[in-house]
């Protein structure tokens, strides 16, 4: 009895054996050979349909930036970095000292008309003055240690010991980061106190129209300006919007990966200050130039915040109208009396 | 004189990541850098594989071209090294490396990360060869012992291959040949601007 039913045992088994293979056999023929790579990813293939630049994965450290195992557009923000800034940042910058040069060996420092009348009028108060500076300073000092990442290796590295370089260049960027933090007080000081100012008003078309009179050979070409002329509102909206632009994006790279930030980002931000930086450099060369060598009796509204009356009457003629209505405040004669 | 490579066959990686904690152990690299390290590409799906990276000593390196005091060199095998003593920390480097190789000690707060650190191959840096000050700022430097990386030497599935270019990549072709599937030398393209052709 034990024996037939081991029998039967064998029996359906061998059956049940023998169905489970010719249901089976179909799914894997016996002799093709496997191959493990057939869905294995392929670096070509994701160097084709690249997300956002880089080939990334998982990785078991906590740094998840180095999740990205190919990042093949370090590359173009490299040719950016080595070529394209230099370039640009050279052009703008070699090119605004050059047009300086052309345009004071032609127009010569434009003169006060009429001579110095020896009345002065309050053009800066010594709060404006303070903000002003504030902002140069650190625009000044700023812009040289800027420079020198770009320029530094250029331009000094084959005239100083590599060592030196390296220690000025350190020191320069911890000054460039600190400094910042003023040139953003100074720049909002400045937008704040001088908003009201600096809308456009109707004089300032007309200013426009003829070229704020600086094109004129003879001079005498003065077109109507309250206390900030149309092309000085230009400068300020520039500034303005030059500064915001350069302050995110110098934080984001101050503070970088910070709050999801990726290595795209990064790079971006970093083209957007030096391409910015370098138009900014070259504009601020021009208002420099303007407010010292370029116009006589212009450095003094910042510097001592007077200036002479015939000068107010030229450049800023309705603004020198309103302060004279105005009575005393900054129209008291403080000329020094004869000796 | 060799051409100094890093390829990964990734049809062997294990993801085990035992040649990141030879590295570590081998260069005593601060806490929170990471010379090298295993990205898992497609986790959990068919076709996953794993990539042991590092700097891959590129021809033409990127991060020697950004760096504004040019702290880089490249040795005569052709390592790319760097000078702890030149570099101001700026973090361009990261920036232009296709392979995201340079760590730094510090979290980037105002710039001061520190100075950068990176894989050098085991060949230390310009320093006097086995020097402590060397060994201090750079690690191992076991090229000049005539040793190749360790993290490729301890490799168990021999999937990091470290040495000369053309041999390394012979190794690889013969394999390819004989198992008949490879999924290609990872980083080749963008760091020798060549690839193994299988």
């Amino acid at each position: 009895m034990a024996t037939l039913i081991g029998k039967i045992r064998f029996i359906a088994g061998a059956l049940a054996l023998a169905f489970l293979i010719a249901i089976a056999a179909p799914a894997s023929p016996a002799s093709a050979q496997v191959n493990p790579t057939a869905s294995a990813v392929k670096e070509q293939q994701l160097l084709n349909q690249l997300q956002g630049g880089v080939i990334s994965g998982r990785v078991s450290i906590p740094d998840q930036k180095s999740a990205n195992l190919i990042h093949p557009a370090g590359r173009e923000w490299r040719r950016f970095h080595e070529v394209t800034l230099v370039w640009l940042g050279g052009i703008v910058i070699v090119g605004m000292i050059a047009l300086l040069v052309i345009f004071f060996l032609w127009r010569g420092r434009i003169p006060i008309e009429g001579g110095r009348s020896g009345r002065k009028i309050l053009r800066f108060t010594g709060f404006e003055r303070f903000v002003h500076w504030l902002t140069a300073t650190c625009f000044v000092l700023l812009g040289i240690t800027g420079l020198n990442i770009t320029f530094g290796k250029r331009l000094l590295l084959p005239i100083m010991d590599a060592h030196a370089f390296s220690e000025w260049s350190e020191f320069a960027k911890f000054v460039h980061n600190y400094i910042s933090f003023g040139f953003t007080v100074g720049v909002l000081l400045m937008f704040l106190m001088w908003v009201g100012q600096n809308f456009p008003t109707a004089a300032d078309a007309e200013w426009i129209k003829r070229g704020g009179g600086i094109l004129s050979k003879k001079g005498g070409d003065h077109p109507p300006a309250w206390k900030f002329n149309a092309g000085q509102k230009m400068l300020y909206w520039l500034v303005t919007l030059g500064s915001i632009a350069m302050i995110v994006s110098g934080f984001i790279l101050m503070f970088p990966f910070y709050g999801g930030l990726n290595i795209g980002n990064m790079e971006l931000a970093q083209v957007f200050h030096g391409v910015v930086a370098m138009l900014f450099v070259a504009m601020i060369l021009a208002h420099i130039y303007l407010g010292t060598v370029g116009m006589e009796g212009a450095f003094e509204a910042m510097g001592e915040g007077t200036v002479d009356e015939n000068w107010a009457k030229a450049h800023h003629p309705l603004w020198a109208k309103e302060e004279a209505a105005r009575g005393p405040r900054g129209h008291e004669p403080l000329v020094t009396p004869a000796e | 004189m060799a051409r100094m490579k890093f390829l990964c066959d990734a049809d062997r990686c294990i993801e085990c990541n035992a040649c990141v904690t030879a590295c570590k152990n081998e260069n005593e690299v601060p806490w929170g850098i990471n010379r090298r390290r295993v990205v898992t590409l497609n986790d959990g799906k068919p076709g996953e594989r794993s990539v042991s990276m590092a700097c891959m000593h590129c021809t033409d390196a990127p991060c020697a071209a950004v760096c504004p005091v040019n702290c880089f060199y490249t040795t005569a095998d052709a390592v790319v090294l760097h000078s702890k003593d030149l570099c101001i920390g700026c973090g361009y480097c990261f920036y232009a490396c296709p392979f995201g190789a340079p760590q730094y000690p510090k979290v980037g707060n105002f710039g001061s990360r520190g100075k950068m650190d990176k894989c050098t191959f085991c060949a230390g840096g310009p320093e006097a060869d086995g020097s402590k000050e060397e060994f201090e700022k750079y690690g191992s430097n076991r090229l000049a012992e005539g040793k190749l990386p360790l993290c490729a030497e301890m490799c168990s599935t021999k999937s990091l291959l470290a040495g000369d270019g053309d041999v390394i990549a012979q190794i690889y072709k013969e394999r390819v040949t004989k198992r008949g599937y490879g999924s290609g030398a990872w980083g080749w393209q963008t760091a020798y601007r060549e690839s193994i052709a299988i």
